[in-house]
């Protein structure tokens, strides 16, 4: 019997508008939670940016006593690590990837792959109690004593490396940031390299170039914006980054010279002092600081989709 | 040196160095996880499991904090899957090249990595603030605020491997698109939506940074959604930095249970990828 009862249809037709507006207004959250992120920000903020002006961006002074606030020490730290650990993490992640897809044999490239990624699952919390416990003893009475004696005297980048060896600090947030982000820069360029023609390398391998020769002439051209893209998806994250930066940086309102000296960041300052925070302009500062923080990260994390989106785009045209 | 003997040693040294950059990473894992092991598991025991998180200078265990990491994880996945799970649902079948879903997904995959912490702070706004005290439903929300990106993000990738041929059958008996969604399409993207769950799971249960202004800590044992909730990750913080080696060892305890949990989530989530990788595989 090929009789739809007509009762039957218009009670689907309800479901079926009841699904799609469920659908659609899940979909419309989305949007909204980015929206209220901004909007509770920017309030909550408020009152510490119209009593500090502009001079909130440039000030170093972070005093609760004296109700003075002013990010410029956290924005450095926040600057300074990240550039750190993207100098490290970047030429590492480059070179796990190059590993992955070119050198690799075909039955090891699952299993490191797999471990690459899991580094990634690891939450950011352990790696901070293993960078205040196990790296900053190591650097401390090791690598940073080095440091001093052989840098420290050298002109010019003398001074990044003076002081004593106090074992947490900038240098030690950088480092831990790098490998933190190491997994996300070599996980997203090896996914990059893999969508490269095979076609187009063995042309290379054909006119008798050098494994290394087709990799830095054929393969990064050709995937030049997924590897800018994936580098500022990194560097989103390290800039953002917020535990494992916490338990190593020293949480010191002041900017050093050196690299070695304690620093704060931006997210490990609201960590240390949100929740002691009494009085409305410093926890407004704070907010404040969360804002700035939200406003970098998105910028750079924007970016960086939309390159990761051009390459996808040109792959599949 | 040739001009050949040069080229073959500059592939040489390069190629070495990416050899030397991969083992470096695997070094790094390699050490975390065994200082993780060598340090935890000799606090590991059952009175972990039992006791509550001590006052300084006494033994105690961790079985508040456990309680309520589950307790908030659980919710943060109620509350925040559903969502995402609809989302996805949206963009793969409703909104398929609209502008609203290339708006959505590309908020989304920002929310994907924006910092944690801003979470923590949007939550506090909305919801500590106006309520006046920390609590464990806030805690949960601000997880759930995580867990939908995840969600979303591979609800809509595996909904889009449903062959379209199986759509098209299901429209040709006459069923709404609601009804292929519920009864055709989940069914075939099943293992891949539970994946999506998976590494949800294992990407919020190890978050600290938004618990610390909404869940805060508590020292007792707490089944009050309205009160403050003790939580693995913010007790980890806390007797970690703290001088007393008892709580000291407790925090590597919790590290260990909570890095052995999430490992074991992504791999069972890459297992049944995997699987069902192959499954297609043999059936075409």
């Amino acid at each position: 019997m090929a009789i739809i009862d007509p009762r039957h249809a218009a009670k689907q037709l309800i479901y079926e508008r009841l699904f799609r507006a469920a659908t659609l207004t899940a979909a419309m959250l989305v949007l909204l939670i980015l929206g209220g992120v901004a909007i509770s920000l920017a309030r909550g903020a408020w009152p510490a940016l119209t009593h500090f002006g502009f001079a909130f961006v440039t000030r170093e002074v972070w005093n609760p006593v004296t109700d003075q606030f002013g990010a410029l020490a956290a924005i450095y730290g926040t600057v300074v690590t990240s550039v750190i650990a993207m100098a490290l993490a970047v030429p590492t992640g480059f070179g796990i990837a190059l590993f992955l897809t070119e050198l690799c044999p075909p039955g090891l490239k699952r299993p490191i792959g797999v471990a690459v990624e899991l580094l990634a699952a690891v939450p950011s919390i352990i790696f901070g109690i293993w960078g205040l416990f196990v790296l900053a003893p190591l650097l401390q009475r090791h690598v940073q004593p080095w440091l001093i004696e052989h840098l420290g005297d050298v002109p010019g980048v003398g001074a990044l490396f003076k002081g004593p060896p106090y074992g947490i600090g900038i240098f030690t947030a950088g480092l831990v940031l790098a490998i933190m982000v190491l997994p996300f820069i070599a996980a997203t360029m090896r996914d990059v390299f893999d969508t490269v023609p095979p076609m187009l390398k063995e042309s290379g391998y054909g006119l008798g170039a050098t494994t290394w020769e087709v990799i830095w002439n054929v393969v990064v051209p050709h995937s030049r914006v997924g590897i800018v893209g994936g580098v500022m998806l990194g560097l989103g994250r390290a800039l953002g980054e917020t535990m494992a930066v916490t338990f190593v940086i020293g949480n010191a309102h002041r900017i050093s010279s050196s690299l070695l000296a304690p620093g704060t960041t931006i997210s490990s300052s609201i960590a240390n002092e949100f929740t002691e925070a009494v009085g409305d302009l410093y926890t407004s500062s704070l907010i404040a600081l969360g804002l700035l923080l939200f406003i970098i990260t998105f910028t750079v994390i924007a970016a960086a989709q939309w390159m990761l989106r051009r390459l996808e785009r040109r792959v599949t045209a | 040196m040739s001009r050949r003997t040069f080229r073959k040693i500059k592939n040489g040294t390069l190629l070495s160095l990416s050899l030397l950059a991969t083992l470096t990473g695997l070094v790094c894992l390699g050490a975390i996880l065994w200082t993780l092991v060598a340090n935890g598991f000799a606090t590991m025991s059952p009175h972990l499991f039992t006791a509550m998180t001590p006052p300084p200078g006494s033994a105690g265990g961790l079985a508040n904090a456990l309680y309520g990491s589950a307790i908030m994880t659980v919710l943060g996945i109620l509350i925040g899957s559903p969502i995402g799970l609809l989302a996805g649902t949206y963009l793969s079948e409703y909104g398929r090249g609209s502008r609203l879903s290339t708006a959505v997904r590309f908020i989304n995959d920002v929310l994907l990595s924006a910092p944690s912490i801003i979470i923590g702070l949007f939550v506090y706004e909305l919801i500590v603030m106006r309520m006046g005290h920390f609590s464990a439903l806030a805690g949960a929300l601000s997880l759930a605020i995580l867990a939908i990106p995840v969600t979303l993000r591979t609800t809509e990738d595996m909904l889009n491997l449903v062959p379209v041929g199986m759509k098209d059958s299901s429209a040709a008996l006459g069923a709404y698109p609601w009804r292929t969604t519920v009864s055709v399409l989940y069914p075939a993207a099943r293992s891949g939506i539970v994946t999506g769950l998976l590494l949800a799971v294992a990407r919020i249960s190890g978050e600290t940074a938004p618990l610390l202004f909404t869940a805060l800590n508590n020292q007792f044992w707490s089944t009050n959604l309205n009160a403050p909730m003790a939580n693995l990750p913010v007790v980890i913080f806390q007797f970690a930095l703290s001088p007393y080696k008892d709580w000291q060892n407790l925090a590597w305890a919790g590290a260990l249970i909570i890095t052995m949990s999430i490992l074991i989530l992504s791999i069972s989530a890459r297992v049944i990828l995997a699987m069902l990788q192959t499954e297609r595989g043999a059936g075409r």
